[in-house]
């Protein structure tokens, strides 16, 4: 017994690593063999009876990307009360899928996103237009996702990050393309479990450490642990002004455009297609209902904690460098250093970190990944506590992945080959080609995971406001005014998408001017991240004009609104 | 009669629907960033309330609206006969 202990203190945190690493990939194989899809509705829609636990479950993983686990808290972490639009951005766009979309769709009973759009629009450019949309908007997810893979695989297993990539795809390859939806579906279960286990027992731990309180979104709100009786917040305002931050509760971002990138966000997350096609799944409209909220709740779990966990890490960060000699600093420092994540010139040669908001005397600069990926270390937590991050951030990353290269399959060999070009194609050549389209996807997302485009980051923006700006307006007419017809939505998706591609191209990559317009050139004050707001008020402005000046949709697709617009009978998903 | 009985279980889901989202509105919108200096006023331990609820209420109202609209549906599927 005692040598048990002894041996489980002494093993490394690569060892863990690698143990958990190969456990969890273990299991996500052997799902993927038994849950192998027969049929092209086991593959599009895991055969139509998840249940609805399963669904949240697995929604809830499939939302959680490697920017979730590991980006998000430490984006906080360094923008304080600003990080709030990703947190409400996040989670208020499961309130609209959950009261506005989803048990709609579900009710339409069909296998994709285009396929409603197609024929509620009565049209196939609507399809076509919708296809391009799905695509473009999970390959620009998609390749950051391959590149969160890699960046843990080389940074906790010393692995060359090509090599991660490559490992990452193989396995994803595996589950998708035998399994399909329903290999997807139960594989994001599972990751579900590690993920959020992951993310809480370090938060956990810290919270303890910090404050007393086990529950970290309490110990957010508590007294310091140190016996001084200061509020953790107050401490960390105090710490941040001091050093001539903006103060932590506070932020920096306007007022309209924080209110702008909460609302381009909430809705850009209900018009996701890997989203919404999550809800194809399930049996009933209620049960897409019902687990619309649960996925939510899961969701909340991790995103309640996530602030908590950026509150505490930037106090921690602050207390143990700032003034603080170079010499003295704790070991998690100088591993990070030699990964470049941390960088410290000594600008004033005193031998003390000099960590300030003014860049000319700052000398500290700190990647916000590390307030994740380091958390364990900086609290002096067990190796195996560490290691977990690792299989965590995996999870993430694969079980989103996932879910988007299901939508770029389904795009290609359902709504395009199956719908426009070849509507003979037969139940097995339909699965064939669903399969191939997957291992393509698979290799292109590898490829831009390996020479990501420098844009990654700004290209985020721009997946989110491309759906804000196409398919919810059109979605949410299609289902609540009977009289939208094709050229109204036709017109209001190419106009919306227009314009944010546009807004995109000038102010965030400064394609269209010599130099980076300036901030103070925005469109009311608007940041580029915020514009899928203003994009989508267009589309719905563009798509009812349109309208009014055109005729009625045909009676039977009058019908269609009228039909799903009640939840009974909703049958089972198919594809005629 | 069944067309009538659609109208009206319409009806009563766009009322809900709209008494929803408008908390919806308020939660997040309202006191995590339109009011959120006059809420930050007011404090809940460590927390000022603008603060809080930008960064951790909004959130638990977003579940909880979920969950009402899903028993508020359950009721009136059942009220119109369309459960099953």
């Amino acid at each position: 017994m005692m040598n048990k202990v002894l041996l489980i203190e002494a093993m490394s945190v690569q060892n863990w690593t690698y143990i958990l690493v190969g456990v969890t990939f273990a299991i996500y194989i052997g799902i993927a063999i038994w849950s192998r899809a027969s049929s092209t509705k086991e593959f599009y829609v895991a055969g139509g009876g998840v249940s609805p636990w399963a669904n949240g479950m697995a929604t809830a993983a499939d939302w959680m990307s490697a920017a979730s686990f590991i980006g998000m808290a430490g984006i906080i972490s360094f923008a304080g009360y600003d990080g709030a639009v990703y947190l409400m951005g996040w989670t208020g766009g499961y309130v609209l899928l959950a009261l506005l979309l989803a048990p709609y769709l579900r009710k339409f009973g069909k296998f994709t996103v285009p396929d409603f759009i197609g024929d509620r629009y009565y049209s196939s450019t609507a399809r076509v237009v919708a296809v391009l949309c799905a695509l473009l908007v999970s390959f620009t997810y998609v390749a950051g996702q391959m590149q969160g893979v890699g960046i843990v695989f080389s940074r906790f297993l010393e692995v060359d990050y090509n090599t991660g990539v490559i490992i990452g795809m193989i396995i994803v390859l595996f589950y998708a393309v035998l399994g399909g939806m329903k290999g997807i579906t139960y594989t994001q279960v599972a990751q579900y479990c590690v993920l959020i286990f992951a993310f809480m027992v370090p938060a956990i731990f810290i919270s303890i450490q910090m404050t007393g309180n086990p529950v970290p979104q309490l110990g957010f709100g508590s007294e310091m642990n140190d016996g001084s009786g200061t509020f953790l917040l107050d401490k960390l305002d105090g710490l941040s002004t001091e050093l001539g931050f903006d103060e932590y509760t506070e932020g920096s971002k306007s007022l309209i455009d924080v209110f702008a990138i909460t609302l381009a966000l909430m809705v850009g997350t209900a018009g996701l297609p890997h989203v919404i096609v999550r809800f194809f799944t399930v049996k009933k409209v209620r049960d897409a209902r019902k687990s619309a909220g649960i996925a939510l709740l899961l969701i909340a779990v991790l995103y309640t904690t996530a602030p908590a966990v950026a509150a505490f890490a930037r106090t921690n960060l602050i207390e143990t460098v700032s003034n603080q000699p170079y010499t003295d600093v704790p070991q998690w420092f100088k591993k990070w250093e030699t990964t470049g994540l941390i960088t410290f010139i000594d600008k004033n040669n005193d031998g003390l970190i000099q960590y300030v908001a003014d860049e000319s005397q700052n000398e500290l600069v700190v990647n916000r990944d590390i307030m994740v990926l380091a958390n364990p270390e900086i609290a002096n937590l067990p190796n195996w506590v560490i290691a977990l991050v690792a299989a965590g951030g995996l999870a993430a990353a694969l079980s989103t992945a996932a879910g988007l290269l299901l939508v770029i399959s389904s795009s290609v060999s359902h709504d395009l080959i199956k719908k426009v070009y070849n509507p003979k194609i037969s139940e097995k050549g339909e699965l064939i080609a669903a399969r191939i389209s997957a291992v393509g996807a698979v290799c292109v997302a590898g490829y831009f995971g390996i020479n990501p485009p420098d844009f990654v980051a700004a290209v985020v923006a721009l997946a989110f406001g491309l759906a804000a700006a196409s398919f919810f307006p059109a979605i949410v007419l299609g289902i609540f005014y009977k009289r939208m017809n094709k050229e109204g939505a036709v017109a209001g998706m190419v106009v919306g998408i227009a314009i944010m591609l546009f807004y995109i191209v000038k102010y965030k990559f400064g394609w269209l001017d010599d130099t980076m317009p300036e901030k103070s050139e925005w469109w009311f004050g608007i940041s580029p991240e915020g514009f899928g707001a203003v994009a989508m008020v267009i589309n719905f402005v563009v798509s009812i004009t349109v309208m009014k000046f055109t005729k009625a949709p045909p009676k039977d697709v009058q019908e269609i609104v009228e039909n799903i617009r009640i939840p009974s009978g909703a049958g089972e998903a198919s594809s005629h | 009669m069944t067309k009538q009985n659609a109208k009206a279980y319409w009806k009563e889901n766009l009322r809900y629907v709209l008494i929803l989202l408008t908390i919806w509105f308020l939660v997040s919108y309202g006191a995590g960033i339109i009011f959120k200096d006059a809420l930050n006023t007011i404090r809940i331990g460590g927390f000022k309330l603008g603060f809080w609820f930008a960064q951790q209420g909004s959130i638990y109202v977003f579940v909880i609206l979920i969950f009402v609209y899903v028993r508020l549906m359950n009721k009136l599927d059942k009220k119109y006969g369309y459960d099953e």
